[in-house]
């Protein structure tokens, strides 16, 4: 099976642009066999595109990927080779789900492979051993140290034995004691399967060091290729840096000078600008920061060292008084740091991991408003933002948006507003992460000129160690606590290493610092079982797994699970009682101005009906216009003088009736109730009075039928079930896809076998059973809560609601392929589902009184079907044979909408 | 040290304008549900009866029912569908028709003999809203027919009282003027939660909160910034559309004051804007706000008394309901815009709706207060 030929990977004029920017622009490469290939260059310049495109997880565009030996744009040899290529992306976990545990990780990943439950077994006791995870199969993925994410992530790679190892970015973070290990890791697993290939993408020029044959890259190009010492020889350099700077054109290293820093000046020892004591932070039982110490002195570059999570941002953020530490105690500028301190804020700046400034806002207005915010005074604001923009090199974008610039220039952006109000303390966390070599040493200049010239304390945190070495002294951090602080070299001399990140070693070994894994158990170097080489075109298993997972994950998030199961309940109470069409209980008063019997008699014969809640009587007109405006009375009615005598004397009289009109629907209503109420006032008073009969001998015999008292809930409740049966689940299944772009984990949709009908299957089903549950809730409320009563047979109604779920998670299906964030995903749905429901579906108005457009929506859409089925089941007392008419368009739907779905999801990215 | 934090809460205002300005997803919600959505809302309120469904069996065959049957005719009623009697009552399960009328045989002769006669009329009362309204139609028109018919045969005997019924405020019933000034009502709800929630979202999202917070300022001033800033927007925009969209366009009068109904209109979005907040600091990411919302607009529109009235709801929901802010809105929007309302009509919505807006001001702060350390 292994890849004999000397080359693993062939690229010829490979191009990638995402809209306007080129990733890749025209790259040619060769990569070898069984060697491990590491890809060299700062963030940006096209290292990930390049390994996607190589794993199959992006779509070529322009130019020719071959990797083992066939086309990588051919479905049918991605389909062929995507079971021996494994892809870990960037990203701390990015592709394994944070919810779920090690074990479940795992099992997800073996199943997708197609292993059966004993050899799944074998092989996560096999490799968790090797990683020394084993001893954490239960812990849910969210709570793993960065380092251990990695391994996990290498492990989900590996459960299926690859000839190809696609490894984008996986030290990134991760403190150099793991590093170290994962590395050995791949170096086990490469001495028990020689033939696998390796290829490594990295930021980190130490490691690449050790691999056997580079590229290096900068803006989509590539610089140059070959062995690590190839390149040293070739540039005439000491370090991979030195040489990667020397290889970028021209025009990039012009303005380079290497970082030269000038000694502290030796006086002011006791001139102490932070000090933190015994500074602890606990969240709940988790121990963030363990008993820190430190002092800190003016004008010194104090660094923070340390891997992710290690304590370091939340130290940082103490200091700042964001967080409010736990116990312990800290100074800043000599004074105690308490959280609302504002004085001592205006003496400090602050720069936070990431880039956070507003985006939304210039250059310039970024600036100033910051400026403003540290009570710069109004008069020196103008002069004090031309310093910084020409300080900081920022003149000509000072009218540009901060997302349109590079990183480098961000990173300056940054600085230059943490230094606006001209603090005497900087706390700077992981500034230049992600910034390439060349604009990294440029801030560092800037920092060293503010140090030692403008006598500015910095704190600063990274991961890298070159940066490490240019402080003036550093702390170690590890897992809450300082290991050591001192000055670099004598951090390295006290250890008797030979560079920093020796020391760090040895510092992390003695705090007993990752799990050490068992060596014996060398992964994956027993020969395995052959892999199900057919790649099968629907496998059970697979979509089982995504079925599974998505379960799991379902039942962790406690938002989406409420809203699954609560959402529809709540709702259905609101628009129970919210669309009631019934007019009951108006208040109305009279105007009596006869008061005679017979006039009492005319209003007593309002007051007797249930629709009419008599209030006090109306005194004038005055009153009248009040009570009305003021919305207390729906109906005023008012009776003339000398109604009595004039009604007996059979002369003309007319009684007013003034409605409120404000809200038209209800006073139509109102007009019907009074109009009725009149008659019959009147038809009495012909009998009584006159002795006549006003029996009409003719007449129109009413019958409302399915709902004889014409009350809205048994109209309403049976329309506001398959509505919400159709609102709700759509919404969640599209989240649950679109959600899954958004993390990073549709990427094991791109490489492993899963088939696209397969990961939507599986997505949907859970969906349809959790529809379900909601459907036979609703129904229970509806007959229990708001008494409408099924009178037709409930098994089909079932059965309707079976398909119709179906119908309504394709639909959130195919939202979600169309979408690429949640929110989009959730407005598409909402369009999608609810206006043709309310407007077209026959809701309110059944669809035959519809014309046009709408009415053809209204016959072809499911939830019309679903209506009828649904009133007929309910309110008409039908079976199964008097609405299988209606069964037939809605099974129809199912496939229509999921194949639609199928069709527009892509298995590569784009 | 006042002036220097109203002028904090003046500056980071401004900052959420900016904000605002260059969001064009927000900006064309904001100019969509204050112009088209008004409009639509206004003239899409569906017409009393329209293309209503109807089916006759006609067992007469007499002038008088081909009388009737031809009175039936678009747009209020669709033609009418001769069936059989027969076929009429599977036509009404499966929905065919509304309305079902039954003309026996020899009702005519019946009629002219003064024989007592009636038409059978059967109505579909799933459909609330057709066979409500229609019925009465159907009745009228069958009646009317048949006096006309008969006219000359008979003489009345009622007495001689008039019902002379007259709508207030909105003489002509017109339902565009009840549908573009409620959804004015809503959206002001609906955009005052979403804007002020987004906005502190956002910030989180992208870090920002984390570098005010580092700033002299405090999370007083952080969320007044962000309650005065989206108020203001909201307000402005209500403002336009109701001159432009509501009286321009649709040409529905306003009986009140303006200004009394924007006042009203301050208060309301003081207490909907510290909601937005109050449900930014539960949610964890813009798609649970999304949910949440959903859960919570739905609530605080149907049953507020301005989609249908608060007198036919349970009482405790009405009771419930008077805690929701859009409920005193809605009573104080009705009264003032509706029926000319001053302010000695409507000041206890008024100052209801004070009450609720400083005590969701209230917890709001507090929770932003507590939260703003885990956001961070």
């Amino acid at each position: 099976m292994s890849d004999a030929a000397p080359t693993v990977a062939r690229l010829q004029g490979v191009r990638l642009r995402y809209g306007k920017t080129a990733a890749l622009d025209g790259v040619d490469l060769e990569l070898p066999a069984g060697r491990m290939v590491g890809l060299i260059g700062p963030d940006g310049v096209g290292k990930s595109s390049l390994l996607a495109l190589i794993a199959g997880a992006r779509a070529v565009q322009d130019g020719r990927v071959e990797v083992l030996g066939g086309d990588m744009a051919q479905k049918r040899h991605r389909d062929a080779v995507c079971p021996r290529i494994a892809y870990m992306p960037q990203g701390l976990g990015r592709n394994l789900y944070p919810t779920l545990s090690v074990e479940e990780n795992l099992q997800f990943f073996a199943r997708l492979f197609g292993h059966d439950a004993a050899e799944r077994r074998r092989r996560i006791d096999e490799l968790t051993r090797a990683t020394g995870l084993y001893e954490f199969l239960a812990r849910p993925v969210g709570k793993l140290s960065g380092g251990m994410k990695q391994k996990l992530g290498l492990c989900c790679a590996l459960i299926h034995d690859p000839d190809l190892l696609v490894l984008d970015e996986p030290t990134t973070g991760v403190d150099p004691l793991a590093r170290a290990q994962f590395w050995e890791l791949i170096a086990r697993i490469r001495g028990g399967r020689p033939g696998m290939s390796v290829l490594v993408a990295t930021a980190y020029m130490d490691e690449a060091q050790r691999f056997d044959w580079l590229v290096a890259m900068d803006d989509g190009h590539v610089l140059a290729t070959g062995a690590p010492r190839e390149l040293l020889a070739r540039t005439a350099s000491r370090s991979l840096e030195a040489a990667f700077i020397r290889l970028l054109p021209d025009e990039k290293k012009r303005d380079y000078r290497p970082v030269e820093i000038p000694p502290l000046p030796a006086d002011g020892e006791d001139d102490i600008a932070i000090e933190a004591r015994e500074l602890t932070m606990r969240f709940g039982d988790f121990t963030a920061v363990d008993h820190v110490s430190f002092r800190i002195r003016r004008g010194e570059i104090f660094g923070f060292l340390g891997s992710n999570g290690c304590g370091k941002t939340t130290t940082m953020k103490m200091l700042t008084g964001l967080l409010p530490a736990s116990e312990g105690e800290a100074w800043l500028l000599g004074a105690h740091v308490e959280s609302g301190d504002l004085a001592t804020r205006r003496r400090v700046g602050y720069m936070s991991q990431g880039f956070s400034l507003y985006g939304e806002l210039n250059v310039r207005q970024n600036l100033v408003l910051h400026a403003r915010l540290f009570h710069v005074p109004e008069a020196q604001i103008e002069a004090r933002v031309a310093e910084m923009l020409a300080r900081f090199g920022l003149q000509d974008v000072q009218a540009s948006l901060p997302e349109r610039l590079p990183l480098g220039m961000r990173q300056r952006l940054s600085l230059a507003v943490a230094m606006v109000h001209k603090p005497e303390l900087l706390i700077l966390d992981e500034p230049t992460s992600g910034v390439d070599p060349i604009a990294r040493d440029n801030f560092w200049r800037l920092l060293i000129e503010l140090s030692r010239r403008d006598r500015v304390t910095i704190f600063i945190s990274t991961h890298f160690m070159n940066e490490a070495e240019r402080c003036d002294r550093i702390s170690m951090m590890h897992a809450g606590r300082v290991l050591d602080s001192d000055t670099p070299a004598a951090l390295v001399a006290k250890r008797g290493a030979d560079t920093l990140e020796d020391a760090f070693i040895g510092y992390l070994l003695e705090a007993g610092g990752g799990a050490a894994p068992d060596a014996s158990a060398a992964a994956g170097a027993r020969p395995s079982a052959p892999q199900p080489a057919r790649h099968r075109r629907f496998s059970l298993q697979r979509m089982y797994s995504y079925l599974w997972r998505e379960a799991l994950e379902l039942q962790r998030d406690p938002v989406r699970a409420t809203m699954a199961l609560g959402g529809s309940l709540v709702l259905m109470f609101v628009i129970g009682f919210g669309i009631s069409l019934d007019v009951e209980s108006l208040r109305y008063a009279v105007l009596d101005r006869d008061q005679t019997t017979l006039s009492q008699n005319y209003a007593l014969n309002l007051a007797g009906s249930r629709y009419f809640s008599e209030q006090a009587p109306i005194a004038d007109y005055a009153e009248l216009d009040r009570r009305m405006r003021s919305g207390e009375l729906s109906l005023a009615i008012e009776i003339p003088p000398g109604f009595g005598r004039d009604v007996m004397r059979g002369d003309k009289v007319q009684i007013a009736a003034w409605i409120d009109g404000a809200m038209p629907q209800r006073a139509e209503t109102v007009q019907g109730y009074v109009q009725g109420l009149h008659q019959q006032w009147l038809a009495e008073q012909a009998r009584d009075r006159l002795g006549t009969s006003t029996d009409s001998p003719f007449g129109v015999e009413v019958r409302f039928r399915y709902n004889p008292d014409v009350k809205s809930l048994p109209a309403m409740v049976p329309a506001v079930i398959p509505m919400l049966l159709l609102m709700l689940p759509a919404m969640l299944t599209a989240l649950a896809v679109v959600r899954e772009k958004e993390l990073g984990s549709i990427v094991n949709l791109y490489v492993t076998p899963v088939t696209r009908f397969e990961f939507l299957l599986g997505k949907q089903l859970p969906y349809v059973a959790l529809a379900m549950l909601n459907f036979l809730l609703m129904s229970l409320l509806a007959v229990t809560v708001f008494g409408v009563p099924i009178t037709g047979s409930y098994p089909t109604l079932l059965l309707a609601a079976l398909v119709f779920s179906g119908i309504a998670t394709s639909m959130g299906l195919l939202s979600s392929a169309l979408t690429r964030s949640q929110i989009a995903a959730m407005f598409f749905t909402m369009i999608g589902t609810m206006i043709p429901t309310v407007q077209f579906a026959g809701l309110i108005n059944p669809v035959s009184s519809l014309e046009g457009v709408g009415r053809l929506i209204g016959e072809v859409y499911p939830a019309t079907h679903m209506f009828i089925i649904s009133r007929g089941v309910f309110s008409k007392g039908l079976a199964l044979h008097d609405v299988q008419a209606n069964f037939i368009p809605m099974l129809l739907a199912v496939p229509v909408i999921l194949g639609a779905a199928v069709a527009l999801l892509r298995k590569q990215e784009r | 040290m006042r002036t220097r934090h109203l002028a904090n809460v003046y500056r980071l205002g401004v900052k959420e304008l900016w904000s605002l300005w260059r969001d064009p997803m927000m900006l064309f919600l904001i100019v969509y549900t204050f112009s088209f959505a008004i409009y639509t809302a206004a003239t899409a309120m569906p017409d009393t009866l329209h293309g209503a469904p109807i089916a006759i069996v006609d067992e007469d065959g007499s002038p008088l029912s081909s009388r009737i049957v031809s009175a039936f005719y678009p747009p209020q009623f669709t033609a009418p569908q001769m069936i059989s009697i027969g076929e009429m009552d599977r036509g009404m399960d499966a929905g065919r028709f509304t309305f079902a009328l039954d003309i026996p045989p020899d009702f005519q002769r019946d009629v002219l003999a003064g024989r007592s006669a009636s038409v059978q009329l059967n109505v579909d009362a799933t459909r609330m809203g057709q066979a409500f309204t229609g019925s009465g139609y159907v009745q009228q028109i069958v009646l009317g027919e048949i006096s006309e018919f008969t006219q000359h045969y008979r003489a009345s005997s009622v007495p001689p009282v008039d019902l002379a019924l007259r709508a207030r405020f909105n003489p002509a019933l017109e339902k565009s003027w009840f549908g573009g000034l409620m959804e004015i009502i809503n959206n002001v709800t609906m955009l005052s939660i979403i804007l002020t929630g987004a906005a502190l979202i956002r910030e989180r999202e992208h870090g920002t909160i984390e570098h005010l917070l580092v700033m002299p300022v405090t999370p007083t001033e952080i969320m007044l910034a962000k309650v005065w800033a989206m108020g203001v927007v909201v307000l402005l925009a209500a403002a336009i559309s109701l001159n432009v969209v509501v009286r321009g366009l649709l040409q529905v009068p306003i009986e009140g004051s303006i200004a009394l109904f924007l006042a009203g209109a301050c208060l309301h979005l003081f207490a909907t804007t510290s909601l937005g907040i109050f449900m930014a600091t539960l949610a964890r990411s813009m798609p649970q706000f999304g949910l949440l919302l959903i859960l919570t607009m739905i609530p605080l529109e149907m049953l507020s008394g301005g989609q249908t009235p608060r007198e036919s709801m349970p009482r405790f929901v009405q009771d419930l309901m008077l805690l929701a802010p859009t409920t005193h809105f809605v009573e104080l929007g009705q009264a003032i815009l509706y029926r000319g309302a001053g302010i000695s009509v409507v000041w206890k919505p008024f100052l209801a709706l004070a009450l609720i807006g400083s005590v969701l001001f209230t917890l709001s702060l507090r929770r932003f207060r507590g939260s703003i350390s885990r956001m961070a």
